[in-house]
């Protein structure tokens, strides 16, 4: 019951294939209320990921983790590249030395990889971000692992908190990123932010359930 | 879509290549990662200035690399910023031992990035300082917001401090300058219609043909208010008015005044605009010490204008008129 580096690597490959079937979709939510680029530059950064997973098949977790962060951060651009490239590089700063990833472990890495993203983008809960989705996320993360759940359940319930933070973005009036400056007008619109993170939880839950 | 392209993916590449041969006197060009560098970089002894953005806002950055202006720019991909390693690589690429100043236009991607960059510079033991440009006033300053965009004040701030490198003058005094600028200088933008980014491939909004919008930024993100498309005279003051008021600009100031196409508005168009601006300044008895007209900030092919006022003193006026020798602009050589 727990998480090897192949399945760090399938997580990854889930990841990438889902920004790539919800690349319109994204670029969709973020013309509503940004600039129209999240789905393009999400899947521009992932195929380059992609690209270098071959090389990473026989990598410690953390190196796997490492590397996909500095590829993000050379590929994407935007405050996308910057915010997913800090997530994986904090997730691997945290999960040094590790041959295989516990729910504990994991849940601690998922603290480091927020604990960054908020450090980067100076942004809090309920500012319309990525935020909104990864911080009930982890919470439920969390509350799962005192609970005493199994990887599958943990990741499962962690997915679903982040989905209804995700859907709990759309009232939201945004506060950060180029969407801040809509006002009022940003409110009614799901955030494509939050919508890419609910794809990495649920493609972790998904590569993962048999962990 | 309708564009003069081979590949959407292949935009930005086919454009610096042709700008590598196109202005071979002035720059130079490297691809992965994309810079463009003054040709005789780095100048020894000078702060080297480097700029950069999402590409679609031509002539910005790129053309404005040469002597008196900028020495690099980082050129991401269509209205999105550059990376770090980009960014690092472009302030290498300039430092001749005085430093190198970042201009950033306040959008979280590129502070973000550029924020990334400089710290990695320094671990590299380059001095860098950055100005963030922020002269937007068709959008809220508050701490709910991620602050004022940086728009036209860009351009004229790049060519000032462009000067102030130009003579040598230490880090902090060009980075101060810059500042001051900035400090001074306000903005505001409209919109005719819409622009499509290559790759998305359709038009990032919808603009009915008999409506505009006011306060629009320049990646084609909607502005604070739609209406009706009325006259050059009502819209240029609703575009002055709220400039005037916000630094604000009083009787007797001498500005530089910046009248600015979005890429899909004809020249001839820009001068009524400047028409009805200079109209408005008689009465209010401002100045024009200098002026600017066509399109130097652009969004791809929107139509459009934008303008941009600088409160100036007669050192700024020396700089701006300092002799420079970019693509974009060209003067006093």
């Amino acid at each position: 019951m727990a998480v090897q580096a192949n399945d760090v690597i399938a997580w990854i490959r889930t990841f990438a294939e889902s920004i790539r079937e919800n690349k319109d979709y994204l670029t969709q939510l973020d013309s509503a209320i940004g600039d129209g680029d999240h789905g393009t530059n999400m899947d521009r950064g992932f195929q380059a990921v992609l690209l270098k997973l071959p090389d990473l098949a026989d990598k410690e977790i953390c190196a796997i983790l490492k590397a996909v962060g500095m590829t993000l951060v050379s590929t994407v651009g935007g405050a996308s590249g910057p915010l997913y490239g800090t997530f994986f590089l904090q997730l691997g700063a945290a999960t040094a030395g590790k041959p295989e990833l516990s729910l504990a472990d994991w849940s601690a890495g998922l603290q480091s990889a927020v604990d960054g993203v908020i450090m980067r983008g100076k942004a809090g809960p309920v500012d319309k971000t990525m935020l909104d989705t990864l911080l009930p996320a982890l919470e439920a993360l969390k509350a799962a692992c005192a609970a005493g759940s199994g990887l599958g359940e943990a990741l499962r319930l962690s997915a679903e908190a982040g989905e209804r933070g995700m859907l709990a973005t759309i009232p939201l009036v945004a506060r950060k990123g180029r969407a801040s400056y809509l006002g009022e007008r940003s409110a009614g619109h799901q955030d494509p932010g939050a919508t890419s993170s609910e794809l990495l939880l649920k493609a972790a839950a998904a590569a993962w359930n048999q962990a | 879509m309708k564009k003069l392209i081979n590949k959407p993916e292949n935009v930005v590449k086919e454009a610096l290549e042709a700008m590598a041969l196109a202005h071979a006197d002035l720059l130079k060009i490297s691809y992965d990662p994309n810079i463009i560098v003054r040709a005789d970089a780095p100048v020894r002894g000078k702060v080297g200035l480097v700029s950069g953005g999402g590409s679609g806002h031509e002539p910005m950055h790129g053309g404005f690399v040469g002597m008196g202006m900028l020495d690099a720019a980082c050129p991401g991909s269509v209205f999105t910023s550059p990376t770090p390693d980009q960014i690092l690589a472009a302030t290498k690429a300039v430092d001749g031992g005085a430093g190198v100043l970042h201009i950033v236009k306040n959008y979280t991607g590129d502070i973000l990035n550029f924020e990334m960059a400089a710290d990695l510079a320094r671990d590299e033991g380059i001095q860098v300082e950055a100005v963030i440009t922020d002269d937007d006033v068709a959008v809220k300053d508050s701490t709910w917001t991620a602050g004022r965009r940086g728009v036209g004040v860009t351009v004229l701030a790049e060519k000032i401090a462009g000067a102030a490198a130009q003579q040598n003058r230490p880090l902090k005094e060009v980075a101060d300058i810059c500042r001051q600028v900035n400090a001074n200088g306000r903005s505001m933008g409209m919109a005719l219609t819409s622009c499509t980014v290559p790759e998305a491939g359709k038009p990032t909004f919808d603009l009915p043909e008999d409506e505009m919008e006011i306060g629009i930024g320049i990646h084609g993100e909607p502005g604070r208010v739609r209406m009706k498309l009325t006259s050059a005279a009502e819209i240029t003051a609703m575009l002055v008015n709220p400039i005037l008021e916000d630094l604000p600009f009083r009787s007797g100031d001498s500005v530089l005044a910046f009248v600015n196409g979005m890429g899909g508005t004809p020249l001839i168009e820009l001068y009524v605009v400047y028409n009805e601006m200079a109209k408005l300044f008689a009465r209010r008895n401002i100045k024009i010490a200098r002026s600017l007209v066509g399109s130097y900030i652009t969004s791809l092919e929107m139509a459009g204008c934008s303008i941009t006022l600088v409160k100036m003193n007669d050192e700024l006026i020396s700089l701006w008129d300092a002799p420079v020798k970019t693509a974009g602009l060209r003067w006093g050589i």
